[in-house]
């Protein structure tokens, strides 16, 4: 009977020390908060009612995926009517050829949520691809550096609202097709994001490029490495660390820019949900705000979790911590 | 013996906010091929600078080094140089350390088959095979300095240059490392320069001995050679007479005639400078 006990007291220690830090604190956490919000909320009177609390927006949340399911159901039927119907006119025509018209009911919550995932991952995704090459390259030549270092700085700080009027007049003016592969709101979003994001990667790219181990610097001279592999075997991996820090800069300014950016373009994402409701004014509408704000804050964190992770898999330094 | 390598009146300054700071002058060394030969002196005496310039690393002032009659110009592979604190890249095996120094000297004069099998030999020669696949970071600073010195061997130099190669390692370590590189020396007879501040690893492994003076304006002082017969024992050595009257040589060499001035009383000068006689002894 001894052993077990002893075993089962062990397992409690363990428990206790590992849940206590792991579970019980971030519990207590969360829950403090929601009391304090839900305290909190209730007084504070706005024009459209009290100010949400955690109930209230329970409550949204659950009326947002229902509305998500009814549209859902809405369209699979307007598609099955075409069918049927187009079936019918082949029926009596069989040289009919039918046409399916796409469905032009409101887009969701959820749908608006994959619109600025997407939008974000496209303006992010083109703001690595200046962003590295130009990083590297400064990085290595301090004359580049001289020459575009005055350019950076002033580009830098530059809030996504003062551009994003010139890009969307840049986009009309020269994205002109009479059969756009793109939406135009979705183009000045995109373009938004990415002029906005790509500076934390070149910045952090560069420094990471400059700050090579000289050692390592004259290995490649003393091998007489060709350009190319010197960046593809020396520089690009002593710059990964860097690298990475400023890619999850990049990615979190990209989300937060995006949201404003999608206010103002009226690109059919999260940005224009809070706007939608915000302009709407019902009863309802401060508690669906304040889900798409835990939602913004929810695949922001993703973002940098995903981002965090591709980090663990690209770097050769895996003793490296990583937080 | 002919001249194999001819560092010719060496002298190199460098830019300082205070004007032009002279750290060599009129260094003149001829090596032939196969010898081995130390730089030793103080701390900041410009070893590594000499070295540096005959790696291309640095350019001289005045002066210039000549290898087998041509002009140094620039960083070469056949001047292949073991850094002091190994400078492995971190993100490469061991084998592919090695590998990114054969492909660049040997593409297209090996085939695929005989670059692998001339790594792997290069890996055995330093008895590193068994850890051909691990990363820096995941072997002793002795076993990482023994695939730098395997790096530089594969490149085939016709003069091995090596910048305190054990400096940062334990005792027991570097003497270990030191026998693999007599009889390595041995089997390939390389021309070698190392710089060391370790009198009896400059007495043991030299032919001959450069003793430079102190900065600023460096140069060499006194040429020791060392006519002791190979293979050489360390422990045999310890107490022949020989051996012993070379390291006196030395010492009297560093803390006599080059004693570096040091700031402090006289009384605190006498006794580090009997304490670093019994350090190094």
């Amino acid at each position: 009977m001894k052993t077990p006990n002893i075993s089962t007291t062990a397992l409690k220690d363990w428990l206790a020390s590992f849940s206590l830090k792991a579970i019980f604190f971030p519990i207590f956490g969360i829950v403090a908060f929601l009391l304090l919000w839900q305290v909190g909320a209730s007084k504070v009177h706005t024009s459209l009612g009290e100010f949400p609390g955690p109930v209230v927006v329970y409550q949204q949340w659950n009326s947002l995926l229902d509305d998500h399911r009814r549209e859902k159901v809405k369209e699979t039927k307007f598609y099955e009517r075409q069918e049927v119907r187009i079936e019918k006119r082949q029926a009596k025509d069989p040289s009919y050829v039918g046409k399916i018209r796409s469905y032009t009911g409101k887009p969701t919550f959820f749908e608006q949520i994959f619109t600025s995932l997407y939008t974000v991952l496209a303006g992010f995704g083109l703001a690595t691809l200046i962003a590295i090459p130009v990083g590297i390259l400064i990085g290595l030549n301090s004359s580049v550096y001289s020459a575009l270092n005055p350019i950076i700085q002033i580009f830098k700080p530059v809030s996504p609202l003062a551009w994003l009027p010139l890009v969307t007049m840049v986009v009309s003016a020269t994205y002109v097709t009479n059969d756009p592969m793109f939406s135009k709101s979705f183009l000045t979003s995109m373009f938004t994001v990415t002029l906005c994001c790509m500076w934390p990667t070149l910045v952090n790219t560069a420094v990471g490029v400059a700050a090579i181990d000289k050692d390592l610097l004259n290995v490649s001279k003393v091998l007489q490495l060709g350009w190319l592999t010197h960046v593809v075997k020396i520089v690009i991996p002593s710059a990964i660390p860097l690298m990475f820090t400023g890619l999850r800069l990049s990615l979190g300014i990209a989300w937060m820019v995006l949201i404003a950016a999608e206010m103002l373009a009226q690109n059919p994402g999260l940005g224009k949900f809070v706007w939608d409701e915000f302009q709407n004014g019902s009863s309802n509408s401060l508690g669906r705000i304040m889900v798409a704000v835990l939602m913004i804050g929810f695949i922001g964190f993703l973002l940098d979790r995903a981002m965090l992770t591709v980090q663990r898999f690209v770097s050769w330094d895996k003793s490296q911590i990583l937080r | 013996m002919s001249t194999h390598l001819d560092i010719s009146k060496v002298s190199i300054e460098f830019p300082t906010p205070k004007g032009p700071f002279k750290a060599l002058d009129e260094v003149s060394l001829k090596i032939a091929k196969g010898e081995f030969v130390s730089l030793i002196g103080h701390s900041g005496c410009g070893k590594s600078t000499v070295l540096n310039i005959v790696a291309g690393l640095y350019d001289a002032t005045e002066g210039g080094v000549l290898l087998d009659g041509k002009e140094v110009r620039g960083p070469g592979p056949e001047r292949a140089v073991v850094f002091q604190n190994h400078s492995l890249l971190p993100w490469l095996t061991a084998y592919e350390n090695v590998e990114l120094a054969v492909k660049r000297v040997f593409k297209g004069k090996k085939s695929k088959k005989e670059m692998h099998e001339w790594i792997l030999h290069n890996l055995a020669l330093v008895h590193m095979s068994h850890a051909a696949d691990k990363r820096p970071n995941e072997i002793s600073g002795g076993m990482k300095q023994r695939v730098g010195i395997a790096r530089a061997l594969a490149m085939e130099p016709s003069v091995l240059l090596m910048d305190e190669p054990f400096g940062a390692l334990d005792a027991l370590t570097r003497a270990h490392l030191q026998d693999s590189l007599m009889e390595i020396q041995k089997d390939l007879n390389n021309t070698v320069i190392m710089i060391t501040h370790d009198v009896d690893e400059a007495v043991l492994l030299s032919d001959r001995i450069i003793m430079m003076t102190n900065g600023p304006a460096a140069t060499v002082g006194e040429i020791l050679s060392v006519d002791l017969e190979r293979p050489r024992d360390r422990l045999a050595l310890a107490n022949d007479p020989k051996y012993v009257n070379y390291r006196a040589q030395v010492l009297t060499f560093l803390y006599e005639k080059q004693r570096k001035v040091e700031p402090i009383t006289q009384a605190s000068k006498v006794v580090t400078s009997t304490a670093s006689r019994a350090a190094s002894a």
